[in-house]
């Protein structure tokens, strides 16, 4: 089941890495355990963004295609 | 800062192509007479201005902590003419404009921090390397501990010609292994678990080589390690962990060189354990000392290429599985274009 996002952002049309750095300071503002919902592009973002987020150590829980974008769904750690 | 007068000659037997010998006090109290290649070697390296050397510090992995920089900064005003230190394309800084008469005095205040000089000529080279995966996001390996056990243990060996060894973290390569008498560059298998994995397409997206497919409907992935560059990227970028770390290891590269021709080196083994390094280094050494006798100045590429299989055979026990099939032969990077009539030297060739 999936858990309802805290937050969200669309980032579609952001490049990188500003979709990154507004992915990030988003998650600053979070709860440690909420949930942030992120869409960005496919491409360079999709190759990059989880990457990142995996190493700023918060959990991707979710990854869904949705035609040309990805949706994430980000726990904060 | 002071302007410095600076007087200047330049030196007339280098026109001549004369080479003169001076007397140089390097050890306290025990004058000695040196001809330039020798001075050469200790890196004291000549200039066209009479008298004037170039001192070459010993910087492997272009890593110089504080206490040395400041002591850098403080002798150099003192015994160089001009007013800066030069980076030597290998890391290494430089102090130029030093008379000899100063070699003494130099190397000792250096000394005093540990600061040692570098050299030049036909040995082993002081090593090169990136930051690795100390902090470098990128980095596969770490570099830079690899790069101060070569210069530990290897720095300084007499070859026919130079010798130059550098290390690289990950493929993207800013060390140019394969431009180096032998090369060293970090990599790692990604292997997969199909447990874990929920089929969210990343791994795909996020490898540049095209080695990743995600099947259309369950996104779960086939990899094609004919493809693979062993970057992990996809290990990187696999939000469930389902990309791990296999083997961990070294791409080894041998024979290559820069300068007016230069060299492509050859992949000779690849996911070589860190441990076995040492090994590779003392058997390539070995080989091209052995197979340079009274060929004089020639680099080992320019040996390998005559002496290919020889080299193959004689590394097969060390590099054992991790060897490549079938490795090719360093060959030349055509550069010049407009060159069209040149071919490589036979002497040379041997």
């Amino acid at each position: 089941m999936e858990r309802k996002p805290d937050a969200n952002l669309d980032l579609r049309g952001v490049i990188c890495p500003i979709n990154f750095v507004k992915t990030k300071l988003k998650l600053e503002q979070m709860k440690t355990g909420e949930i942030l919902e992120v869409i960005i592009d496919s491409g360079e973002p999709i190759a990059n963004v989880p990457r990142s987020v995996k190493e700023e150590g918060h959990k991707i829980v979710k990854v869904e295609k949705l035609n040309n974008h990805f949706r994430l769904l980000i726990e904060k750690i | 800062m002071k302007n410095k007068k600076i007087d200047i000659k330049y030196d007339r037997h280098l026109e001549e192509k004369r080479r003169p010998k001076i007397e140089v006090e390097l050890e306290k109290g025990k004058k000695e007479v040196f001809n330039l290649d020798q001075l050469k070697s200790g890196g004291y390296i000549r200039q066209r201005q009479k008298d004037l050397f170039t001192v070459r510090l010993r910087c492997p992995g272009g890593r110089v902590n504080f206490e040395k920089l400041k002591k850098i900064a403080e002798v150099g005003p003192k015994y160089s003419k001009k007013d800066y230190v030069h980076i030597s394309v290998r890391q290494s800084i430089e102090i130029p404009y030093v008379n000899y008469q100063d070699f003494l005095p130099l190397s000792k205040e250096l000394e005093e921090v540990g600061q040692k000089i570098a050299s030049c000529g036909p040995r082993v080279r002081v090593p090169t390397a990136c930051s690795g995966c100390e902090y470098n996001p990128n980095g596969l390996i770490d570099v830079q501990k690899l790069c101060h056990e070569i210069d530990q243990k290897y720095f300084g060996i007499q070859c026919n010609h130079k010798f130059k060894i550098s290390l690289s973290g990950c493929p993207i390569d800013c060390f140019r292994t394969n431009e180096m008498d032998l090369g060293f560059q970090g990599a790692i298998e990604p292997l997969w678990d199909e447990e874990t994995c929920n089929g969210c397409r990343i791994c795909g997206y996020a490898c540049k080589e095209g080695a990743i497919t995600n099947d259309s409907k369950t996104g779960k992935p086939s990899i094609d390690r004919t493809k693979c560059l062993y970057c992990a990227d996809c290990i990187r970028a696999c939000p469930t962990n389902s990309w791990r770390e296999g083997k961990k290891g070294l791409i080894v590269r041998v024979g290559g060189r820069h300068g007016r021709h230069p060299v492509n080196g050859s992949v000779i083994a690849t996911l070589l354990p860190e441990d076995k390094m040492g090994q590779v280094i003392e058997k390539v050494i070995e080989w091209y000392n052995d197979r340079g006798k009274g060929k004089g100045r020639v680099r080992i590429g320019d040996i390998l290429m005559g002496k290919w299989p020889d080299f193959v055979a004689f590394m097969k026990p060390v590099l054992g599985e991790h060897a490549v099939k079938n490795p090719q032969k360093p060959d030349y990077i055509k550069i010049h274009s407009f060159q069209t009539g040149w071919m490589p030297n036979p002497i040379i060739e041997g």
